[in-house]
């Protein structure tokens, strides 16, 4: 197991370095940091001593990939490269536009992201598998029917309609929680609830039909006729038999999504006022702070690949056919 | 109670199936009866409806078929007529089934020994230690070192281990009556016999009722006191076994067995085919169902319905040829389908000259592991074979399933590059042939896959995908021949030339595998490998293709290359035969040899375990020990020798050298000098 | 001439994809092959009466692809062409495009939302509600007349459906009835009893519903504001009109720019295997490591930051904005191929063992026409239902990205531009409720009418498809915005 999971961990190294790779083309070939600053000091006020300064200030005055004036090992880092992209490897985010520690703020940020997306991420998992489930059994019934009908209006409806409305509905006309922000301890779940709960909602359409089609699935299979035909009940059949081979997929696909919690979800928490990193990551956009952008983007790909390790592992858990090889 | 008591009675029982085109009566007035302690068999060809009997009979069938009308009476209750909750404590505690594939009939995610403990608690059977009870019904089915397999998964176990959990899982609550759905047909020859005998045992130990629903008609022979034949949802007849095999009265029934290969008339006469195909069951039936296909056909039969009458002699049969109470004449079938096949080839003339040589054919399939997809090990799927085929002969080349029988006909074909060894066509090695200078060979040697579903583009029509071969390799100069090249040969497979703008969707299976044969025969080959090229067909259909082969082979002069498992059809087809296990060939010889007197103690124990119609040709089944190791660690020695009843020291360290043996057979084995 | 037309590079796309359209339904229609999974599309019920929706939103985004620029009424001889760009659509409506307010307006208003100093004729100044400079404009007395006024025109407009739609259907059952050779009345009885195969009396009927609110609507918007006006006074019903063609540009073009990829590199991936496999394995992995939502809005912005430094490259604001959403169709799409790779990977590799591939191979067929003689055509339903299942997804997220301000560019109407305008209008006192909620309902009426039309699809193409279908819809794009963001 423990050789497995090392093997897995050199698997992602070669994907880190693509995604390395491909942040810094993105971030320093298609514009290079001249008209980043440009951009910044506005078209206006630009002399080239301003934009020297600008680099100067932020460590972007030094040549791309290869430094022919400097001396030894530090022709190779003492690059944009080396210093901006290289060492995203140990985390060394470096500092966003206002100057602050970007590895800090990721730091403080983390928990708030995470108590939204934690109790959106488990209970959502509860009730579509509970809605799915419920379809699955009364399948071919107008129950069922209506369910999918649902479903797929539900579907059909955009995700800001789900937090606008949501938060006019229960803040502004019933006043049940505060409309934003965020309190730390005790109170935090009055600001928590009502964007975990706007969160399940909108997915609720998609996830309960996926997993019902996956629990039907299940249930077309041979085994489940030889369940039946032992003489079990329908129930029997269903969290017997169905639930545990369904859960097989329903899990391995959400494990991949669990690291992702901790970058929050960005349109919720800026609605919502969260100073999480999803928030972070879109305060980040609208300022055009690219350090912050490229730091977030390898860290969601590090994060996606220990999601993809986690979903193998979970894998190999669930499945004694993939455990026992 | 005496043994005779009727258990189960199926009275007027009626399945429809929706679909689009209306109700299909899958099943359609069915009535018999099965006394406790006895077998009954019901026999039909694919889409007869035997299995959704079988499934009606428990309540199980799929969302789509419903119970039309009838009883079925166990014991004298109508099950139909119970509520679901109490059907349920029927099902598995007095009715329990065994369903055809084991692989996925079972619960992949639970162990063995939850998945029997669940029956035992179900039908509150379980006494104290269910954990025991399962151990022993595990000992019961045969399942050796019951102990440790009670805790393994299903995908730990082998295909008739699985099947043998499956009728633990069946008898676990002691039903009176068990339902085997084809319980044997996903299984090799040899663990078939030994999953018939056990059921045999069973049955007599536990006096239990047996519902056997096969399409093979020699299972039946071993196994039945009464048969069933189906035919388009209705049972044509029903005779005690004895009375039905020596004397057939359906007219269908006849047809059946005429179209058997092997049936003991030996290889000169053409099978009997059975023209047309199945009718449509959405329609209302105004005569005899059988009646387009019937060679005894009177007007009668066109325009009233048979009914199932009784001619006597326990045999009831639904044909208009019988009226009630008389005991029918056993007539012979008629071969008036039976076209002319012309008689062998001359054996002598081709004999010397190979067509084909495959020399120390190797192809191994490497295993990668870790980061670096190190080669870890080789499947060795074909292990240094030697072949021989010349033209207008036919070599069969027979195993069990994993032994690398098809492998070998794709490293022949150079689908898949050998590893070693040589493949001569005429003296030229195609194994070490460039690919540009390969494609030029190709025309001269083709290939029919085993399922004719899977073998054709279903996005190509017919002509395209007969021309495709002769595009690529340039068989006709230019375009304009094309066409009547490509009617030429429909006809020649006894195809209508307007089927060519058709679709492969739209024509059955035996007209799919001829369409096949036409696609391989438009390049002219001189050599085709027929991979089990009938083994996804109904014994009817079967005969029309291995009718249309031989009769290829004498006109074109083709040489076969014949892989299978159905030692009936090499007894009927094949001059030649080599037998496989584990990769290599065990032994090779002229077919009359080596069935007739079988050398290697594996090709014994593989023929002795083939079931037969006959009982008198019936021999001592040798049962071999264990399961076929895998072709990663082939044993050391000979690669038989761990299930050899035979081996001696010597078998673990050598592996035998070829010998020929004085009537020309070649034997693989130490027993021989 | 009066105009000079322009064709700006989604214009150019568009109609390319209408002309792939009609060449595919044309090979279709001779095909019967091609023709039998259509044909049950065709008897869905709730799928074609989605797709009669659909195409009153497909043509509404036609027309506002025909774009040209007014010729000036110039002093002198020379020609001189407006710098504003205008479509067809924009033409029909003119009226809607020019009658501006000066700031917010409710749904048929005849005064302003909100009171405003007037300066009366006696030099006093009072605070009242002024009267809209074109919302029942035509009016002496709007607060009498202003409620008969609006249903006498909701009639008229009824009457106009009505009228509208009778020939409408005395037309398919002429049609009909020339198709099957019978008489008109034997056509229409067909029709009315619902017994013809094609669901028309369906279909007919959501066309009428579809007329019914069309029509009155068409009536009073002549002299009303339908939907209301937004801050700088502009009309609603106009706005979400105009967002239509957005959204099924970002629907349609981004699926096109993914297609080639995605088939391309996954069949050889499965069929080739080795390095090939290797390579694009590791291509796509990398690529959808990185979170959807992030690399989107880095490469907009990137972009954006580009177009910024270089504007001498576009004429007008028009074409800067519509090259901008080529851009992010682009994006989505290059970020998007790789569940659909990924997916077509896994069926070149059963389809590469499969007998009819072998037997090809066994002739010497070259591997370019196996690839596209053998495998294209039987991965073909999967491609179609995965550009069907990923348009619903595409409409939505972009209301998203230009929320978050990486979609489209400001100047362009779309759902996401209208809805982030109007973000903060719900908590204003009073509540501007009207340009939200018309941006929701025309995104949910197109993306519910979507999803419909792409669930008979797939039902159609591959009703067992349901089950390999359901990982990776996980994994691809517009799933992924969604989870990742809302």
């Amino acid at each position: 197991m423990l050789a497995y999971i090392v093997r897995r961990i050199l698997y992602a190294v070669p994907i880190l370095v693509g995604v390395n790779l491909i942040t810094f083309a993105l971030f320093f070939f298609v514009n290079t940091p001249d008209d980043i600053a440009r951009m910044q000091l506005g078209q206006r006020r630009v002399t080239p001593e301003a934009i020297e300064k600008w680099k100067a200030e932020r460590g972007y005055d030094r040549p791309m990939l290869f430094n022919p004036e400097a001396r030894g090992v530090q022709k190779l880092t003492d690059t944009l490269f080396f210093r901006k992209s290289v060492s995203l490897f140990w985390f060394d985010f470096g500092r966003a536009e206002d100057g602050r520690s970007i590895s800090h703020e990721i730091r403080l940020r983390m928990g708030p992201s995470l108590a939204i997306a934690l109790p959106m991420f488990l209970v959502g998992l509860g009730c579509y598998v509970t809605f799915a489930l419920g379809l699955a059994f009364f399948r071919g019934t107008s129950l069922d029917f209506t369910g999918v009908v649902l479903c797929v209006a539900a579907m059909s409806i955009s995700g800001l309609f789900y937090i606008i409305g949501g938060q006019y509905l229960v803040s502004k006309l019933w006043n049940l929680v505060p409309i934003s922000g965020y309190g730390d301890g005790v109170q935090a779940w009055r600001f928590v609830i009502l964007p975990a709960l706007i969160g399940v909602v909108g997915g609720i359409g998609a996830s309960t039909r996926l997993y019902r089609t996956i629990f039907l699935e299940e249930m077309s299979k041979d085994y489940v006729r030889t369940a039946r035909a032992k003489g079990l009940s329908e129930r029997r059949v269903l969290f017997g038999h169905v639930l545990r081979n369904g859960m097989i997929p329903i899990l391995t696909g959400v494990v991949v999504a669990i690291p992702a919690l901790f970058i929050g979800s960005l349109v919720l928490e800026s609605f919502f006022g969260i100073p999480g990193l999803g928030s972070y990551t879109i305060d980040a956009i609208n300022a055009q702070d690219f350090a912050i952008v490229r730091a977030m983007v390898f860290l969601g790909a590090v994060l996606y690949i220990v999601g993809l390790l986690l979903t193998d592992i979970s894998y190999t858990l669930a499945d004694p056919r993939i455990r026992m090889e | 109670m005496s043994g005779l008591d009727t258990l189960l009675q199926v009275r007027e029982l009626r399945t429809v199936i929706e679909s689009p085109l209306g109700a299909v009566r899958a099943v359609d007035s069915v009535s018999f009866d099965i006394r406790a302690g006895e077998t009954f068999a019901l026999v039909g060809e694919s889409g007869c409806g035997k299995s959704l009997t079988a499934l009606s009979l428990l309540r199980l069938l799929p969302d789509a078929a419903r119970i039309d009308a009838g009883q079925v009476l166990l014991d004298g209750e109508d099950v139909l007529s119970l509520p679901e909750w109490r059907m349920r404590e029927v099902r598995g505690a007095r009715m329990a089934i065994v369903f055809q594939e084991p692989g996925t009939s079972l619960n992949p995610v639970l162990t063995v020994a939850d998945q029997l403990i669940e029956v035992l608690q179900r039908h509150g059977a379980a006494n104290g230690d269910p954990l025991g009870h399962a151990r022993a019904l595990l000992e019961q089915v045969g399942i050796p070192d019951a102990q440790r397999r009670l805790h393994e998964y299903p995908f730990q176990l082998s295909g008739g281990m699985k099947q043998r959990v499956m009728i633990a899982m069946a008898l676990a609550a002691a039903p009176a009556l068990l339902v085997a759905d084809e319980p044997t047909t996903a299984l090799d020859v040899t663990i078939q016999s030994q999953v018939l005998e056990l059921l045999r045992r069973l049955q007599l130990e536990r006096g239990m009722a047996l519902l056997l629903i096969t399409h093979d008609l020699a299972v039946v022979s071993e196994m039945a006191q009464q048969v069933a034949v189906m035919y388009a949802g209705q049972i044509v007849e029903l005779a005690p076994r004895a009375r039905f095999f020596s004397a057939p009265a359906h007219p269908y029934s006849q047809r059946l067995f005429a179209a058997l290969p092997g049936g003991g008339e030996g290889r000169g006469r053409p099978l009997a085919t059975i023209p047309g195909s199945v009718p449509a069951l959405a329609q209302p039936f105004r005569g005899c169902r059988f009646a387009e296909r019937c060679d005894r056909v009177r007007d009668v039969c066109r325009v009233r319905v048979p009914e199932l009458i009784d001619v006597g002699d326990a045999t009831r049969v639904r044909c208009h040829l019988y009226a009630p109470g008389q005991v029918p004449a056993a007539q012979p079938p008629t071969d008036a389908a039976a076209a002319s096949v012309p008689a062998d080839a001359p054996a002598g003339a081709a004999r010397d000259e190979a067509l084909l040589e495959v020399q120390g054919l190797r192809v191994h399939f490497p295993i990668r592991r870790g980061l670096f997809k190190r080669v870890v090990g080789h499947v060795r799927a074909v292990d240094e074979i030697d072949l021989r085929i010349a033209s207008h002969r036919t070599l069969a080349l027979v195993g069990e399933s994993g032994c690398g029988k098809s492998t070998v006909g794709r490293g022949i074909l150079q689908l898949l590059r050998p590893d070693g060894g040589r493949v001569l066509f005429q003296g030229e090695d195609l194994a070490a042939m460039p690919t540009g200078q390969l494609r030029t060979r190709r025309r001269h040697i083709q290939i029919i896959f085993q399922d004719p579903y899977a073998s054709l583009n279903p996005r190509m029509r017919v002509r395209d995908l007969i021309a495709e071969g002769i595009d690529a390799l340039e068989v006709v100069a230019e375009q304009t021949q094309c066409d009547p090249r490509i009617d030429a040969i429909l006809a020649q497979v006894g195809l209508d030339a307007g089927m060519k703008w058709r679709y492969p969707h739209e024509f059955s299976g035996g007209q799919r595998q001829r369409i096949a044969i036409a696609r391989a025969l438009a390049v002219d080959p001189r050599l085709i490998v027929c991979d089990e090229p009938t083994s996804a067909l109904d014994v009817s259909v079967q005969a029309q293709i291995l009718n249309l082969l031989k009769e290829l082979q004498s006109r074109l002069g083709l040489a076969y290359l014949f892989i299978t498992h159905n030692i009936a059809v090499v007894e009927y087809l094949a001059h030649d035969v080599a037998v496989m296990y584990l990769g290599r060939i065990v032994e090779r010889g002229r077919v009359e040899d080596v069935l007739g007197g079988p050398a290697h103690p594996y090709t014994q124990a593989l023929l002795s375990a083939v079931p037969t119609l006959d009982p008198a040709r019936r021999t001592q089944i040798i049962r071999l020990q264990g399961e076929l190791p895998s072709p990663v660690n082939p044993p050391a020695g000979c690669h038989f020798h761990p299930r050899c009843p035979a081996a001696s020291e010597r078998c673990r360290i050598e592996y035998p050298q070829a010998r020929t043996l004085p009537d020309g057979q070649v034997v693989h084995c130490h027993l021989y000098p | 001439m009066p105009f000079k037309p322009v064709i700006l590079w989604t214009d150019a796309l568009i109609f390319l994809l209408v002309a792939a359209i009609a060449a595919l339904a044309w090979t279709v229609r001779r095909d019967e092959h091609l023709r039998a999974p259509w044909a049950k599309v065709a008897r869905s019920r709730s799928g074609m009466c989605a797709l009669v929706v659909l195409t009153a939103f497909v043509v509404t985004g036609l027309l506002d692809s025909l774009h040209y620029r007014p010729r000036l009424e110039g002093t002198g001889g020379a020609v001189n062409y407006g710098a504003e760009v205008r479509s067809a659509f924009d033409a029909l409506a003119d009226g809607l495009r020019t009658r501006t307010e000066r700031t917010y307006s409710a749904p048929l208003a005849t005064h302003a939302f909100s009171r405003e100093s007037i300066e009366r004729a006696h030099g006093t100044q009072a605070r009242e509600y002024p009267r809209l400079r074109h919302g029942g404009a035509h009016l002496e007395d709007p607060h009498g007349e202003r409620w008969p006024d609006v249903g006498r025109k909701t009639l008229a407009g009824a009457g106009l459906a009505l009228a509208l739609w009778t020939v409408l259907a005395m037309l398919l059952a002429a049609l009909l009835a020339m198709r099957h050779r019978e008489g008109i009345d034997g056509a229409l009885s067909d029709l009315v009893h619902g017994c013809t195969e094609v669901p028309w009396r369906a279909m007919l009927l959501t066309a009428g519903a579809l007329l019914a609110v069309a029509g009155p609507v068409w009536v009073l918007a002549g002299s009303y504001h339908v939907l209301g006006t937004d801050k700088v006074g502009q009309d609603i019903l106009y706005q979400t009109l105009k967002s239509i063609r957005t959204g099924l540009v970002i629907g349609t073009l981004t699926t096109l720019v993914m297609l080639p990829f995605a088939v391309i590199l996954g069949l050889m991936a499965g069929y080739f295997r080795g390095w090939i496999d290797d390579l694009v394995q590791y291509v796509y992995t990398t690529l959808s490591s990185i979170p959807g939502v992030l690399l989107i809005a880095s490469a907009v912005l990137l972009t954006q930051v580009w177009m910024d430094n270089r504007p001498e490259l576009f004429e007008t604001v028009s074409e800067r904005a519509d090259v901008r959403l080529l851009f992010l169709c682009l994006i989505l799409g290059i970020t998007g191929w790789t569940g659909l790779c990924r997916l077509l990977r896994g069926e070149a590799l059963k389809l590469r063992e499969a007998d009819y591939v072998q037997a090809a191979r066994a002739f010497g067929v070259r591997d370019a026409r196996i690839l596209t003689r053998h495998l294209l055509p039987n991965v073909m339903h999967i491609v179609l239902i995965a550009a069907v299942m990923d348009f619903s997804g595409l409409v939505l997220a972009e209301a998203v990205l230009s929320y978050i301000g990486v979609g489209v560019d400001p100047s362009m109407i779309s759902f996401g531009t209208m809805i982030n305008n109007a973000r903060l209008e719900l908590a204003r006192e009073p509540m501007v409720w009207w340009s939200l909620a018309a941006a929701f309902l025309f995104m949910f009426v197109l993306v519910l009418a979507a999803n419909l039309f792409s669930d008979a699809v797939r039902d159609a193409f591959d009703p067992r498809m349901r089950s390999s279908w359901a990982l990776p819809a996980a994994l691809r794009p517009a799933q992924r915005l969604r989870a990742g963001s809302a």
